[in-house]
C-alpha cells in the first residue's frame, strides 16, 4: 500500500499560502468526520413538512385502462395526491428532448415509472398509501434489449456515423479479421446519498428548492416549466451532494418538480427523498451496451480498418443518450490509430428505465470495445497485448480521429513504456507465463491498457461557466460559482485558483452553496469540466478585482500599475509592504467595487453533429494502468493482486484530489467491471434493485498493491493552472483488471484463443471464459 | 444513553435507532440503504459485561430503538473530545479518506469501535472492520490507510469508563420486550403470543424498513442469558440461539479454521455483531450460510415452547419447505448441540458469490469426510441455494463411503449431484454455474483430501 507522503508531489515545490498545488484536504473534511456536513436531509425540517412517495407501474409497457386513487387519499396522513393532469404549467421534464413525463399520462413505458405521488406527513405512511391504489393496465408488448430494439428498429433517436476512408476494403486486403461481439452491461451510481429535494414555497408564488443535484439550472428551469412560473420566481440550490457520478445530472430535477408542485399547492413545505429500492428502480443508470466490431489487421497486428456497432440501451426516452451514445462513438478508438473506420451508433429504446449520464457519459462503453478488440488482435497474430497496443497508438502522421480532430499530443507511447518499465511488465509477463504452466487451476493474467479521454462537452454550448466574487471589509473572500461539489473536491480547487489569482491565502476563501440567484444559465457539472470551466470563471473575476486593487493602490501611492504586486497576503508596491486586510479597508473607503463576476468559455471546440467531423474536444486527459489478477480455475472467482497506475492530470492543482479521484474511479470501474451486475428479469423488471443483490467493492477488493502516480507534464493547452481534467477519465484505467481476467483466462487456451467473455467479469463470466479457452484448448 | 447523555426513550416497537437519531437532532448518522448494507448509519453500541464496557459497530437502520436500553450509543457527534477530533478523524482528514463525505461517518464510527476494542494496525484487521461500509468515492485505500494510522496510535479511550452506566435502566419491558433468562422469555411468548421474536433483526427488520410493515411488540432473545452462552460438555458444545456471528469467530478461533474463513464472508463485521446463528436457521432461507455448515457436523437443535416443553430436532429434519421449518409459533429455538467429533474429521466450507465480502451466497457447499485420505469412511455433504430448503446428499454420500478417492469416483459423483438437485436461475447466479460450483465445490473437497490438490480455502486465499 502506497505511502500518503508519496501524494504530496506538489507541497515544497510550490508552498505559497494560496496552496496551489498542494495537497490541501478537502474543504469539509472535517465537518465529513464529524457528522457536521449538512445534506438535504439533515437541514432541520419545518414543522409543516410533507414526505412524498409516487405509486408506480407494474408492468413495462401498457395503458392505464383504470386508475382509481380513493384509498390513497383516504389513507393515514396522506394530504394531496397528484396525477399529471394536476400538473399546471408542463409535464414533459426532458432535459434536451422530449418524452419524460414528471407522472405517467394515458401510457407506461417501465416498471417502476411513476404514476401518481402521494403528499403525507412521514414517509413511511406515504409509502404505505401508494400500496393502496387500483390500477388496470392494459398489455403492450415490451422491448426489453438492445437485440430486440435493432431488430424493431425501435431507437429513440436516430443513428449516427461516423466514416473514414473505405473500411470495406481496408478490411477485406488485410491479412488477418478479427471479429467478435459484447454485452457490456450498465452499472447503478450507488451515490451513498440517495435522490432528494427540498421545496420551501415563497411568497412569489415560487419556491427555494434544495437538491441533491449536479445542475442546479436545469432544476430551476424545469421547475419553473412545471409550475407555469418565471425561471425568476425559483431559487435553485446545492450545497453538497453526497456522490453524484452522473446520475444527479438529469435525474435530480423530476423530484424537485414534484416536490415543487407539492409545495405551491399546500403552501408547505415539501420533501421528496426516494429511499434507496426506489432511487435504484426509478432512477436511470448507465447504459448497457451490445457492441459489435470487426477489423482487419497485418501480420503483426497493425490496424488497416474497423467497422464497429454500438447499440446503447437507451431505455423508454432520450434522456442525455444523444451525447452518451456520441461519446461512446468518440471512444472507440480509445487511443488508436483507425486508418479506416466506420463507427455506427444506436440508440435503442426500450421499455426500461431512461438511461442516463454515468461517469465517462458513453465513453467506457466505445473503448472496452476498442480493447477487448486488441485482445483479440494479439491472440490471433501470436504478440504479447502490450506490444499490440504499443504499434496500434496514435503517432505523429498516424494522428486522425474518426471523427476528423488530430491528435496532437503524443504521451502515450512514453507513458506505457514508463509504467511498463517502473512495474516491471516484461518480467512479470515471463513469470505469469511460467507459473500458469505449472499451475492446472490457479491462473495469473496481466494487462497493461491505456485510456485517452475527451475534454469538453460535446454539446458545444455548455462548455460556459461563471462566477461570482465578493471581498468583504476585513479581507475576507466570498466566492460562489456555477459548479456543484459532489465529494470531487471541486470547492477546494476554486478555493486555491481564487486565492492564488489573487495572491492571498487559502484559509481567506470560502465557496459557499451553488446557487441560481447568484450565479445563473449554468452547465451541469458534468463531463470532468467542473474545474476546467468554473476555476477559469472564478479566475476571471478573482483577476478583474485584482486590478482594480493594483490600480487602486498604485493611483495612492502614485506608482504605475506594474509596480504593484499581491502575493503572500501583502500588497507591495515599489518595496513598500501593506497588509491586504488594510488594503481592502482602504479600498472600501475609496469606493472601489469589491464584487465581480467571472466569465468562461472553452476556445477552439466546435463539431458538425451531420457530417461527424470536427473538433470535439479541446484536449485529452491520458492515463495507464497496469492489472494483475490471481482466477481460479475451478469457480471463476478472482482477486485483483497488483494494480499500477500512471495518471495524466497535468499541472495537479491539488495532487491529494487528483489521486482520490484517480483511485476512486479506478475502483468505481473496477466494480462496474467486475461484480456489479445490473439484470432484468425477462418481464422487465430490474432484479438487481438493491444493495443485497447489487454488489460494488469493498475495500477488500481494492489490492493491497495498488500505486498511483501522476504523470508531470502541464497541460499544452491554457487551462487553469495548465490542469487538466480528472473526474472521469480514470474510471476506464479498470479496463486493465478487465483485459486481465481475460488474459488469465486465456492462459486456460495457451494464448491461443481469445475467450469471449462479457462484462461485467462475475465470478460466473469468467468461469464461461474459461470453459470456452478450455473446450478450445481440448479440441 | 446516547454520546454520555442518559436519555428516556419510549418509541413504537418497530422504531429504528437511525429514525430516532435523525428525529433527534443527531443528523449526522446517515441513511444510506435502511436495510443494513451500506453502514452509513454505523454507530457505536457500548454494553457493560462483567464489570467492563465493549463496544461494537451496528447498523442503527436496522436495529429497533428499544433494543439498545441500557446500552451507550456513540453517534459521530459524540467521538470528539470538546473540539479536540478523535484520533480517527484525525487520520480520517490527514488521509483524505472523505470525499462526498456521506459515508464518512459510518466509516469513522466502524474504525473507532475497532479503536475501542484495541484491535491491532492490520490491514486484514481493517478491512474486516469496515467490511460492511461502503464508500463509492475513494477506492478505499485513503481509509484503510487512516484506520492503519489510527490504530497505531497510542488511544486512552473516555468511553470505557465504567461509571457512564450508573444511571441507566435495566431492559425495557415495554414495546420491545427483553426478557433477561429463558423463563422470562416464556412468560413475554404466554403473554403476547402474538409478538415476533427479535435476534439480530438483520433479517427481520427489512420487513419494517423495506417492506413497510409494522411490528406492534417484539420479543427480543439477544439479553436472554441461556440463550447467549456457549456451553461444552466431554463431548458437545452447546451454542445459545442468540449467540452472534462475532461470537462464534471468537470461540471457533482455534476450532474450525474452516467456519472462522467462512464467517469473514458472512455479512459484514456490523451484520456479525448483531446476527445470530438462532436467526440463521430460524428465517428458513435455503441460502442461508449456517445450515450446511450445521448439517456436516451433524447439529442437533434444542426447540422450547412457550410452556417450557423441550425437543430435540436433527438438523437435517428442522426444514419443510422454502421458508419453513418445524419450528412452531410458540417455540423458540434454545440451542444447537455439536458433536465434538466433527471437528476432528476433514470438512471443506465453499462460498460463492460475486462479491467476496458482504455478499448472499449463490452456492454454498459443505462437506465433511473421514478416512485416511485414500478411503472415505464416511461422509456427510450439504449444499444451500441449490434447492428449496438446505440440502443434505445422502446419495452422493453414499457413493463416496468405501470408495478409493480417484478421478473415475470423481465423475460418477459429478454425475449424479448434477440429478441431485434443482437450483434456480436468480439475480445472483444461473442454475448453470450453480450446479458447476457444486461439482467444482465437491471435486475439490475430495482432492483436498486425497491430496491431489493443496488446500485453497475459498477465494480468500487468493493472495498467492
Amino acid at each position: 500500500m502506497r505511502k500518503l507522503t508519496n501524494n504530496e508531489a506538489g507541497a515544497g515545490v510550490n508552498s505559497v499560502a494560496s496552496g496551489m498545488g498542494d495537497s490541501l484536504s478537502h474543504d469539509s473534511a472535517i465537518k465529513h468526520v464529524t457528522g457536521g456536513a449538512q445534506y438535504v436531509d439533515d437541514i432541520l425540517e419545518p414543522v409543516d413538512l410533507l414526505h412524498v412517495a409516487t405509486g408506480q407501474s407494474t408492468i413495462a409497457h401498457g395503458r392505464i385502462k383504470s386508475l382509481n386513487l380513493d384509498a390513497v387519499h383516504l389513507a393515514e396522513g396522506v394530504v394531496d395526491v397528484i396525477t399529471v393532469s394536476d400538473v399546471p404549467g408542463d409535464p414533459d421534464v426532458s432535459p434536451v428532448y422530449t418524452g419524460d413525463m414528471l407522472l405517467a399520462s394515458a401510457e407506461v413505458v417501465y416498471i417502476g415509472q411513476p404514476i401518481f405521488a402521494v403528499a403525507a406527513i412521514s414517509i413511511e405512511l406515504a409509502k404505505k398509501a401508494c400500496l393502496q391504489a387500483k390500477i388496470e393496465y392494459e398489455d403492450l408488448e415490451a422491448v426489453l434489449t438492445p437485440q430486440q430494439a435493432l431488430a424493431n428498429e425501435s431507437f429513440v433517436l436516430p443513428t449516427r456515423s461516423f466514416v473514414k476512408g473505405d473500411v470495406g476494403e481496408a478490411i477485406e486486403s488485410a491479412a488477418h479479421v478479427v471479429e467478435a461481439q459484447l454485452h457490456v452491461r450498465g452499472q447503478e451510481h450507488f451515490y451513498l446519498e440517495g435522490q432528494i429535494s427540498l421545496a420551501l414555497p415563497t411568497e412569489d408564488g415560487g419556491v427555494h428548492v434544495i437538491s441533491s443535484s449536479q445542475h442546479p439550472s436545469e432544476v430551476q428551469k424545469l421547475v419553473a416549466s412545471v409550475l407555469g412560473v418565471n425561471i425568476h420566481q425559483v431559487q435553485s440550490e446545492t450545497r453538497r451532494m453526497g456522490g453524484g457520478f452522473g446520475g444527479k445530472e438529469s435525474q435530480a430535477a423530476v423530484l424537485a418538480c414534484i416536490a415543487s408542485l407539492f409545495a405551491i399547492r399546500n403552501r408547505r413545505s415539501v420533501k421528496y427523498r426516494m429511499p434507496r429500492q426506489d432511487d435504484m428502480v426509478q432512477t436511470g443508470k448507465r447504459h448497457d451496451f451490445w457492441n459489435r466490431y470487426r477489423a482487419g489487421v497485418t501480420d503483426q497486428g497493425v490496424i488497416v480498418g474497423v467497422q464497429m456497432e454500438l447499440a446503447g440501451l437507451c431505455g423508454c426516452t432520450a434522456d442525455l443518450s444523444e451525447g452518451i451514445v456520441d461519446r461512446a462513438m468518440f471512444h472507440a478508438d480509445n487511443a488508436y490509430y483507425y486508418p479506416a473506420a466506420r463507427i455506427n451508433g444506436y440508440r435503442c429504446k426500450t421499455n426500461t428505465v431512461s438511461n442516463t449520464a454515468f461517469r465517462g457519459f458513453g465513453g467506457p462503453k466505445g473503448m472496452i470495445a476498442a480493447e477487448s478488440m486488441m485482445e483479440d488482435i494479439a491472440r490471433k497474430v501470436g504478440r504479447d497485448p502490450l506490444d499490440v497496443r504499443l504499434d496500434n497508438l496514435y503517432a505523429p502522421g498516424r494522428d486522425e480521429t474518426p471523427y476528423g480532430q488530430k491528435i496532437e499530443q503524443h504521451m502515450l507511447r512514453d507513458m506505457m513504456e514508463k509504467l511498463a518499465d517502473d512495474a516491471d511488465y516484461r518480467n512479470r509477463r515471463n513469470a505469469i507465463v511460467a507459473f500458469n504452466k505449472e499451475n492446472a487451476d490457479l491462473r495469473k493474467g496481466l494487462a497493461l491498457t491505456p485510456i485517452k479521454f475527451g475534454i469538453s462537452f460535446t454539446s458545444t454550448h455548455l462548455n460556459q461557466a461563471g462566477a461570482l466574487l465578493h471581498i468583504y471589509t476585513d479581507g475576507s473572500i466570498h466566492i460562489n460559482h456555477g459548479g456543484t461539489e459532489m465529494g470531487q473536491g471541486l470547492h477546494t480547487k476554486i478555493a486555491q485558483v481564487v486565492a492564488s489569482t489573487l495572491g492571498v491565502s487559502y484559509e481567506r476563501v470560502m465557496v459557499s452553496s451553488t446557487r441560481t440567484d447568484k450565479v445563473p444559465n449554468t452547465s451541469p457539472t458534468a463531463a470532468s469540466a467542473g474545474t476546467d470551466l468554473n476555476g477559469m470563471a472564478a479566475q476571471n473575476a478573482a483577476e478583474k478585482i485584482k486590478q482594480r486593487l493594483i490600480e487602486f493602490v498604485a493611483s495612492d501611492s502614485g506608482a504605475r500599475s506594474n509596480e504593484v504586486t499581491i502575493e503572500n497576503d501583502m500588497v507591495v508596491v515599489r518595496g513598500e509592504s501593506r497588509a491586504f486586510d488594510d488594503v481592502i479597508k482602504a479600498a472600501y473607503m475609496n469606493r472601489v467595487q469589491l464584487s465581480a463576476t467571472g466569465f468562461y468559455k472553452t476556445p477552439k471546440i466546435h463539431f458538425d453533429k451531420e457530417t461527424g467531423k470536427g473538433h470535439p474536444f479541446f484536449y485529452f486527459a491520458n492515463g495507464v494502468a497496469l492489472s494483475e489478477v490471481i482466477v481460479d480455475g475451478l469457480t471463476g472467482e478472482y482477486r485483483v493482486s497488483q494494480v499500477d497506475i500512471l495518471h495524466d492530470v497535468g499541472n495537479s492543482i491539488n495532487p491529494a484530489i487528483d489521486i482520490g479521484q484517480i483511485e476512486g474511479g479506478f475502483v468505481q470501474g473496477m466494480g462496474w467491471l467486475t461484480t456489479e451486475e445490473l439484470l432484468w428479469d425477462d418481464t422487465g423488471r430490474l432484479i438487481s434493485n438493491s444493495p443485497a443483490n447489487y454488489k460494488i467493492p469493498t475495500s477488500y477488493d481494492v489490492p493491497e498493491k495498488f500505486s498511483v502516480q501522476l504523470y508531470e507534464e502541464p497541460n499544452r493547452e491554457e487551462t487553469i493552472y495548465q490542469s487538466k481534467a480528472v473526474g472521469e477519465p480514470p474510471l476506464m484505467l479498470a479496463l486493465s483488471v478487465w483485459c486481465a481476467l481475460r488474459d488469465a483466462a486465456a492462459s486456460f487456451a495457451d494464448y491461443k484463443f481469445s475467450p469471449p467473455m462479457n462484462a461485467p467479469a462475475t465470478p460466473e463470466e469468467v468461469y464461461y471464459a474459461i470453459s470456452a479457452a478450455k473446450e478450445y484448448s481440448s479440441q | 444513553m446516547i454520546n454520555e447523555q442518559v436519555v428516556e426513550v419510549n418509541e413504537p416497537a418497530d422504531r429504528t435507532a437511525l429514525q430516532y437519531l435523525r428525529a433527534n437532532g443527531l443528523t449526522g448518522t446517515k441513511e444510506g440503504c435502511a436495510s443494513g448494507d451500506c453502514g452509513a448509519c454505523t454507530v457505536m453500541v457500548g454494553e457493560l459485561k462483567d464489570g467492563k464496557v465493549q463496544f461494537k459497530a451496528v447498523n442503527s437502520c436496522i436495529v429497533p430503538v428499544g433494543q439498545l436500553s441500557g446500552m451507550h450509543v456513540v453517534t459521530v457527534e459524540g467521538l470528539a473530545d470538546q473540539s479536540r477530533l478523535h484520533p480517527v478523524q484525525t487520520e480520517m482528514v490527514a488521509c483524505h479518506g472523505s470525499q462526498c463525505g456521506f459515508c464518512t461517518p459510518g466509516f469513522v464510527m466502524s474504525l473507532a469501535a475497532m479503536l475501542e476494542n484495541g484491535d491491532p494496525a492490520k490491514i486484514e484487521t481493517v478491512q474486516q472492520g469496515i467490511s460492511g461500509n461502503l464508500c463509492r468515492c475513494t477506492g478505499y485505500r485513503s481509509i484503510v490507510q487512516a484506520g492503519m494510522n489510527a490504530l497505531g496510535r497510542d488511544y486512552e479511550s473516555r468511553l470505557q469508563d465504567p461509571v457512564f452506566f450508573k444511571d441507566t435502566k435495566p431492559p425495557s419491558l415495554g414495546s420491545v420486550q427483553q426478557p433477561l433468562n429463558e423463563s422470562a422469555l416464556r412468560e413475554a411468548m404466554l403473554q403476547y403470543p402474538q409478538a415476533s421474536l427479535i435476534a439480530g433483526g438483520t433479517d427481520l427488520m427489512l420487513e419494517v424498513t423495506q417492506r413497510y410493515q409494522s411490528f406492534e411488540r417484539l420479543i427480543d432473545v439477544s439479553r436472554v442469558t441461556e440463550l447467549r452462552s456457549i456451553t461444552e460438555t466431554q463431548d458437545t458444545y452447546t451454542i445459545g440461539a442468540s449467540v452472534t456471528y462475532t461470537e462464534l469467530e471468537q470461540f471457533f478461533a482455534n476450532r474450525s479454521e474452516q467456519l472462522v474463513s467462512l464467517l469473514h464472508r458472512l455479512g459484514s463485521r456490523q451484520i456479525r455483531n448483531c446476527g445470530t446463528i438462532g436467526g440463521n436457521l430460524a428465517n428458513g432461507s435455503p441460502i442461508a450460510d449456517m445450515p450446511p455448515v450445521l448439517i456436516c457436523w451433524d447439529a442437533t437443535l434444542e426447540l422450547c415452547s412457550s410452556a417450557g416443553q423441550r425437543r430435540e430436532v436433527d438438523v437435517n429434519e428442522f426444514y419443510t419447505g422454502y421458508r419453513q421449518t418445524v419450528l412452531r409459533n410458540d417455540e423458540y429455538i434454545a440451542g444447537i448441540r455439536i458433536p465434538k467429533t466433527s471437528f476432528s474429521a476433514f470438512t471443506r466450507f465453499y462460498k460463492s458469490s460475486k462479491r467476496i465480502e458482504d455478499d448472499i451466497s449463490s452456492v454454498m457447499g459443505a462437506c465433511l469426510f473421514e478416512g485416511d485420505g485414500v478411503k472415505i469412511t464416511a461422509a456427510r455433504i450439504a449444499f444451500g441455494g441449490m434447492a428449496a430448503t438446505p440440502l443434505r446428499l445422502r446419495g452422493i454420500e453414499d457413493m463416496l463411503v468405501g470408495k478409493l478417492v480417484n478421478h473415475e469416483l470423481l465423475e460418477d459423483v459429478s454425475a449424479a449431484l448434477g440429478k441431485a438437485m434443482a437450483p434456480l436461475t436468480d439475480v445472483r447466479a444461473s442454475a448453470e454455474y450453480r450446479a458447476a460450483m457444486a461439482r467444482s465445490m465437491l471435486e475439490r473437497a475430495l482432492n483436498e483430501f486425497s491430496g491431489v490438490s493443496k488446500p485453497l480455502v475459498m477465494a480468500l486465499e487468493l493472495h498467492a
